[in-house]
């Protein structure tokens, strides 16, 4: 899709909005990260804004995304409250789940959000099971089930897919592949590159995009998910992305030599913030950085202030 | 609790208590639904989930693929999302596929996102025995699941504690393991027509007595019971309890009738090393001033042979928790003529399987 004919530029800032939100607030987290306000481990999203933003913006406010431990992006883009999440990190009372989450496990379930794990594939059925609800209530809404490629090779995504497809439930799985299990190429672990090929086979539609391009992802989700809403069927997506920085943590890693650099400096260049940027113009992106900034400053403001979690927190919520 | 009085009194196997219970909950609660491998088929996972599908269709009671793990997940998404799934094993070996989704999210839930989800689910599972169920068909798993902090564990061995724990099971906002010994499917009680609830967390004096406090756990509250006649032919008086819920454990019960007796033996189905016995040894010891005798019994530690001949021996018995019995009493000069004892075993007997 040629981005000068196809889009109109209340998407194109609405979508540079976001993603620069996302980028900005998780530099934001590299800045503190060294004071160790955060004092957990972070999975950054950097790179990969396109594929949250171009899905979520097309999600309804009661549909739900599931995500994975690297989920500040679709966090952030599926509306999840800035200031709660920026207090979750710090470890405060005021934080989504008072504290007691933190970056690998982010919720806000008001907001559609459903909680996130730290254990790699083990949302997606749970995802699955939400899904099967609104098929038994007849609703329209929809959940996402988010996960990188590394998820796909766990048993229990095999699984999932199987029953998603026999009960014809309306879920979108969106396979972010970064191509990195950590430092683990894709080459190394899958005998054959075709995820879509192998997912058919189970009785499911799917969806290949491989440009990284936002406005294609936001156009083919758009697509995915009215099929959803109408059919009642679950939809496959694999989108390719990249990851900047390293698996877990805030630093560049690229001395590590266990990228491919040319691939790196692809994704460089096609980097979507400064592909719109360019289109939005200078004026636009200053005022937009500029918004974007102060809401990052006011949730940080709000997680300094915020009081750290009493004592008697600790064994609150044990048992419902 | 004390024994339940009927003014009906009907009796039930424990199968069918573990049915009726099902339907009144899923015709009180249209969010309840049940699911599992084969829980729709002809033999109706031993006649337990008998009549349902006819009941309530096939969108509530319907069988999977044989996904475990993620079948566990759904179970969890569902419940999430404000419905009261009741997914089922029909061996409790098959849970270990499912311990990453029930102890990562099932149990951590409510906890982790601090409250603003809850995970009413029951997972009813079946413990095996006899007739060769060997090492993997045979396995009580309930102290990992005590171990875990979020977790609810049961495990009736009467029709009526059976119906009415599941009904509470269901009712209740967390993760329950129900669990159900294949060896007291066939057993029956009275029990009650209409609803009732028997609340998780305590347990019953199934028969009370003086000299030392019996605590059985499922099928070995069976064997406890019949091991106490066998001591009542010799003059002494045991009391014996149903803890019913392992966790939470009905510890004051417990407590109180050590307290009395002076005398503790444990009798566990399951293995000793970190389980349940030692569970409930410790938690009576850290609660009484004076000291009390006390021991505990339960698989060999071993894992379980196929063969009836080491089977036999691999469990405890109401010959051997007897015979433990006098042990702890130091009553070792005491000899049980065995000759003129009758010993019962007419469930582990008659099972020929295959299920």
């Amino acid at each position: 899709m040629s981005l000068a004919t196809s889009q109109n530029m209340e998407l194109t800032e609405n979508l540079f909005k976001q993603m620069l939100l996302i980028r900005r607030f998780e530099e934001k987290i590299c800045e503190v990260y060294n004071t160790d306000v955060v004092k957990s481990p972070v999975h950054l999203s950097i790179g990969q804004e396109a594929v949250a933003v171009g899905v979520c913006d097309n999600l309804r406010g009661d549909d739900f995304v599931s995500n994975t431990y690297r989920c500040h992006a679709t966090h952030i883009a599926k509306g999840g409250d800035l200031n709660k999440m920026m207090a979750e990190l710090y470890g405060k009372s005021g934080g989504c789940a008072g504290g007691k989450a933190g970056s690998m496990h982010l919720a806000e379930f008001e907001k559609g959000i459903l909680g996130a794990s730290a254990v790699v594939a083990t949302t997606i059925p749970v995802a699955a099971g939400w899904a099967l609800t609104l098929k038994m209530q007849e609703s329209k809404q929809v959940v996402t089930s988010f996960f990188g490629d590394g998820a796909t090779e766990e048993g229990v995504f095999s699984e999932t897919i199987n029953f998603a497809a026999l009960h014809k439930l309306p879920i979108l799985f969106v396979c972010e592949n970064n191509r990195l299990a950590i430092h683990n190429p894709l080459e190394r672990r899958w005998a054959n590159s075709d995820i879509c090929e192998r997912i058919k086979t189970y009785g499911i539609e799917t969806c290949k995009i491989e440009s990284g391009d936002v406005f294609e992802i936001h156009q083919a989700t758009n697509e995915a998910l009215q099929k959803i809403r109408e059919g009642n069927a679950p939809i496959f997506m694999e989108i390719a992305t990249y990851r900047y920085k390293q698996h877990v943590g805030i630093a560049e890693d690229l001395h590590e030599d266990y990228r491919d650099m040319a691939e790196y400096q692809k994704w460089k260049d096609n980097d979507q913030i400064d592909k719109l940027a360019k289109i939005l113009g200078d004026e636009k992106t200053a005022q937009i950085e500029k918004d974007v900034k102060s809401q990052i400053e006011e949730a940080v403001k709000f997680a300094e202030n915020s009081p750290f979690p009493e004592d008697e927190e600790l064994l609150t919520h044990v048992y419902a | 609790m004390s024994t339940p009085s009927v003014p009906n009194e009907r009796l039930l196997k424990f199968t069918d208590a573990i049915a009726e219970a099902t339907a009144q909950e899923m015709s009180r609660d249209e969010k309840v639904f049940l699911f599992g491998l084969d829980v729709d088929d002809h033999i109706a996972i031993q006649g337990t989930t008998a009549g349902l599908l006819e009941k309530f269709g096939a969108k509530r009671v319907f069988g999977t693929p044989l996904s475990e793990d993620a079948m566990t997940g759904v179970a969890i998404g569902a419940a999430m999302a404000g419905y009261r799934p009741i997914h089922v094993h029909i061996r409790m070996d098959f849970m270990l596929l499912c311990m990453n989704q029930l102890i990562n999210m099932a149990a951590k839930s409510h906890y982790v996102y601090n409250g603003e989800i809850k995970v009413p689910l029951v997972i009813r599972t079946m413990i095996g025995r006899s007739w060769g169920q060997g090492a993997q068909h045979s396995q009580a798993l309930h102290s990992m699941f005590m171990h875990v902090p979020g977790l609810k564990v049961v495990a009736p061995s009467t029709a009526y504690d059976a119906k009415g724990t599941l009904a509470a099971a269901i009712r209740d906002d967390n993760p329950v393991i129900f669990m159900e010994h294949r060896m007291v499917c066939g057993l029956e009680s009275i029990v009650p027509e209409g609803e009732y609830i028997v609340p998780l967390g305590k347990g019953r004096v199934m028969r009370k007595g003086a000299d030392i406090t019996i605590v059985g756990i499922s099928h070995m509250v069976v064997e406890s019971l019949r091991a106490a006649d066998i001591l009542a032919q010799s003059g002494i008086s045991a009391e014996v309890i149903d803890p019913i819920t392992l966790r939470p454990l009905d510890i004051d019960l417990i407590v109180e009738s050590v307290k009395k007796t002076g005398n503790l033996l444990v009798v566990d189905n399951g293995w000793l090393n970190c389980g349940a016995s030692a569970e409930i040894i410790t938690q009576v010891m850290e609660r009484i001033d004076s000291p009390i005798k006390f021991a505990r019994m339960g698989y060999a530690d071993s894992t379980c042979p196929t063969t009836r001949k080491l089977e036999d021996i691999f469990y405890p018995s109401s010959k051997t928790i007897a015979q433990k019995t006098l042990k702890v009493l130091g009553k070792n000069d005491m000899k049980i003529d065995w000759e003129k004892v009758e010993i019962h075993r007419a469930e582990i007997e008659a099972f020929k399987g295959p299920f």
